[in-house]
């Protein structure tokens, strides 16, 4: 009797880097949904048992979840609803609303949008209700289970409403929609859930006093409270190969040099700086992404280098790397602006003002800069307001001609230095006068 | 070189194409290139592109998308004045025109992904300067955002989908050398357009870095240059002579068609004509130094004195016995406070007509013909007026020339100001 061997398949190297591309591409990029989601046992448990029981039993329920951006809130509700629907009762029954509220700026809008949604355009027809009463939900709810079950009155079809970015609504007028929805979950016959996802964690200061009555005050918090050993645990999950993978050779030798990668130093100190700037799911991904793009057939795999090169660009100052563009006449009016900012106590400035501590450079220190004109000093000028390093005092710009309109300088003392230290051939004069403490 | 992009997934021939023609870019395109991956495969959702002006930011995504035959719309937040204009332009590059009209009259961002999400669409995209989406649609789209302002400014204050930051860093010396180099003449070897190239950045690198500047002078002036050649006096190599030839018109440039004074026509006529015939070109300020008529350039006169004098000043300028002036009632010049660097300061009507009087020597009336150029002066935008225009039996007024005009003008009239300024005693 022959055993069956188990094979093992190798795969040419372009083959497996191209699936390991495509795997975290859609870990990374696609927000793929993980089996269970980490660290939020007790949240998955109180949403799907909450869901569930709208879904099954016909209870009306009212929850908000609560989180900073990128903590998963998105994802937890996206695991609960799949988990939920795989049971046949609530596949059968439950019907979905989606409102998001950068899309649905209005309530007239999110109102079309419900009705599309549920599929009554042909019962309501072109009439959209601009001051919409609670009668009017019910009816529509009414009207959509009664039309799909027509023989049992008594089991109404549960709604699930899931409004993203929950705060917005809150800033429509009156908040009708917001207290609609609560009161129909409220009093209805018809089970009702809603479901609010925002990232704000004082959305309830932002609700009216007789939505918030109706509202459950039921609130589902993700507060990302993992320590950073769990970080880079979830690093290493991220950055791993999963089980099934054609080229099981290959996959474990991507896994051993993963965490080799996080047992480094270096990468270590990098992601406790990340970790101690943010948290979040997001910009975790945002790195990995870079790390994942240096990945190629001539180098298969991740090193530190790749990491640390992927944290500068990710942690770079960006107004440091404009004024590394400038030119040098561009470079010494910001120095100008610096020491009137030092001499005058950060007070706002105007061209002339500027020109005039340029000239006094040119007079006593300068050999290497010639005086330009005052038209070519207004047309540097006007360049740096259009790239905002410089910006308008509000006042009344009409009225004051644009050589003394007053402006302030929107950059920092260490970044002008530090702009200075990489600029490429920067003449001494100018460096020292940058230096020096005084005009 | 040997091919500098390679990726799996894109045509090695068309790469090479990419390749050619983004000179000095190479580092930035593999690395756009490298984010985007496979053409079937997942790229990241959101990226801003920041860099200065002509850098190549477009010029890069350009031709990336358009060599690799890559799907996308190419939207410019310039043109696009509504929302609408936007949504339609992405739904007719992607989808045709059919998508496009089925939007409705004035469409909300909801209508726009509800209409996205109705057409089929496999891969990738990327629009230039939009406003910022989440990711609401599901399939593989990537938003890339092009900006000279950096994402600090943009970020709104709940936070949102945080978009990966490119800096497409400028050009250094030696790369604008190279790059503007690709233009040459075709008649003339390439060391001497390189020798003009350099002559021509070191006149204005110091004040410009601007690619596309420097390509539109090089272009202007090239003939200019070649002048000395043509008429047989120098030879290529003599680049001391051709130097001492193309500088001083360089500069006279920087001061007219680099400021847009004048324009570029009038800039090749002038070389065109001889050196005598030539005179002093108009540029566009010189429009400003209308004749004004006599006692207009009184008025502003006794407007400028108003505007940059304190009023407390007054009486020791204008009086003819002001008995003597200690010392101690001025108070110290500090140079901030002084009035040429802050602006002209308002003055009410009475003032003016004050001053007005005591420098003008005749003896004038005070008829309707002086206010009326009182108010002519105004329109011509010498004098703003600044109270309000109801206000009729006191109107203020500020004077908005600038110290050269004005000097100009009292020349023409015998009178030196600048004896009656504060700023210069």
């Amino acid at each position: 009797m022959s055993k069956r061997k188990v094979k093992d398949v190798h795969r040419p190297i372009g083959e497996c880097i191209t699936q390991v591309q495509q795997i975290l591409r859609e870990r990374f990029c696609h927000q793929q949904l993980p089996d269970r989601p980490e660290g939020l046992e007790a949240q998955y448990k109180h949403l799907l048992e909450l869901l569930r029981r709208s879904a099954i039993q016909g209870e009306s329920n009212s929850v908000l979840i609560v989180g900073p951006r990128g903590a998963g809130k998105t994802m937890l509700l996206q695991c609960v609803l799949r988990d939920l629907l795989q049971e046949k009762e609530a596949q059968k029954n439950l019907l979905q609303v989606h409102l998001n509220g950068l899309l649905q700026t209005d309530d007239r809008i999110a109102l079309k949008e419900i009705t599309r949604q549920l599929n009554l355009e042909n019962v309501v027809g072109d009439k959209v209700f601009v001051s919409v009463q609670t009668e009017y939900y019910e009816q529509i709810l009414e009207n959509k289970t009664a039309e799909k079950s027509p023989g049992d009155r008594s089991s109404s079809r549960p709604v699930l409403f899931v409004l993203d970015e929950f705060d917005l609504f809150a800033h429509h007028k009156n908040q009708t929609l917001l207290y609609n929805l609560f009161d129909v979950s409220q009093s209805a016959q018809t089970p009702v859930a809603v479901v609010g996802v925002t990232c704000r964690l004082d959305v309830l200061e932002l609700l009216e006093k007789r939505v918030k009555s109706r509202f459950s005050h039921r609130q589902i918090h993700l507060l990302s409270s993992f320590g950073f050993s769990e970080y880079l645990q979830t690093v290493r999950t991220q950055l791993s190969l999963p089980d099934d993978f054609t080229d099981r050779g290959f996959a474990q030798d991507w896994n051993s040099s993963i965490q080799t990668l996080c047992e480094d130093k270096s990468v270590e100190e990098a992601l406790q700086r990340h970790f101690n700037s943010s948290k979040d799911f997001r910009s975790l991904h945002m790195l990995l992404m870079l790390c994942l793009s240096r990945v190629s057939v001539s180098k298969p795999s991740i090193k530190p280098a790749d990491l640390l090169d992927a944290s500068r660009l990710c942690l770079c100052d960006a107004k440091a790397n404009m004024l590394h563009g400038l030119s040098i006449l561009e470079l010494c009016l910001i120095i100008a602006m610096k020491h009137l900012n030092d001499v005058y106590e950060g007070e706002p400035f105007n061209l002339q003002m500027v020109h005039n501590e340029f000239k006094k450079f040119l007079q006593r220190k300068s050999n290497s800069m010639y005086n330009f004109e005052q038209p070519v000093v207004m047309k540097a000028f006007e360049h740096l307001q259009q790239l905002e390093l410089i910006r308008p005092v509000d006042g009344s710009s009409a009225k004051t001609q644009r050589e003394f309109q007053l402006m302030r300088l929107m950059l920092d003392h260490s970044q002008i230095m530090e702009a200075l230290q990489k600029y490429p051939q920067c003449p001494t004069d100018v460096k020292q006068w940058a230096m020096s403490a005084f005009g | 070189m040997t091919a500098l992009l390679q990726h799996p997934g894109y045509d090695e021939e068309k790469l090479r194409r990419v390749a050619e023609q983004l000179p000095c870019r190479e580092v930035q395109a593999g690395l756009l290139l490298s984010l985007m991956g496979e053409p079937q495969q997942y790229s990241y959702p959101s990226i801003f592109i920041y860099g200065h002006r002509a850098s190549g930011k477009s010029h890069v995504l350009h031709v990336l998308l358009k060599e690799l035959e890559l799907h996308h719309a190419t939207v410019s937040c310039v043109e696009c004045v509504s929302v609408a204009l936007l949504f339609e332009q992405v739904l007719l590059s992607f989808f045709g025109c059919d998508a496009a009209s089925l939007l409705p009259r004035s469409p909300s961002l909801s209508d726009f992904v509800r209409i996205y999400r109705q057409q089929p669409v496999t891969m990738e995209t990327s629009s230039h300067q939009t406003v910022v989406l989440n990711p609401v649609v599901e399939d593989n789209v990537t938003v890339i955002l092009l900006s000279e302002i950096v994402w600090d400014k943009f970020r709104p204050n709940t936070g949102c989908f945080e978009p990966l930051l490119l800096h497409f860093p400028d050009y250094s010396k030696g790369e604008l050398q190279q790059i503007l180099s690709q233009d040459r003449h075709p008649s003339y070897s390439a060391e001497f357009y390189s020798s003009y190239i350099n002559i021509l950045l070191g006149v204005f690198y110091s004040v410009c870095r601007d690619l596309r500047e420097l390509r539109h002078l090089a272009a202007l002036n090239f003939s200019k240059f070649c002048e000395p050649l043509e008429e047989g006096k120098v030879k290529e190599t003599d680049t001391h002579k051709l130097w001492r030839n193309i500088e001083p018109h360089l500069k006279k440039a920087m001061q007219t068609v680099y400021l847009r004074e004048v324009s570029s026509l009038q800039w090749e006529q002038m070389q065109l004509m001889e050196e005598k015939e030539a005179g002093a070109l108009r540029g566009l300020s010189a429009h400003t130094h209308v004749e004004l008529p006599f006692y207009s350039k009184f008025l502003l006169i006794a407007a400028y004195l108003a505007s940059y004098n304190p009023a407390r000043t007054d009486k020791r300028f204008f009086l003819k016995h002001h008995g003597k002036i200690r010392k101690t009632n001025f108070l110290k010049k500090n140079e901030k406070t002084s009035n040429h660097l802050l602006g002209p300061k308002p003055f009410p009507l009475d003032r003016l007509l004050a001053i007005f009087y005591s420098v003008v020597d005749s003896r004038v009336a005070p008829t309707a013909s002086i206010f009326s150029q009182i108010s002519s002066l105004v329109t011509l935008q010498l004098l703003t007026q600044v109270s309000h225009d109801d206000q009729l039996d006191a109107p203020k007024y500020k004077c908005a020339v600038s110290l050269d005009f004005i000097c100009a003008i009292s020349r023409t009239v015998n009178f030196d100001i600048v004896k009656y300024l504060y700023d210069f005693l």
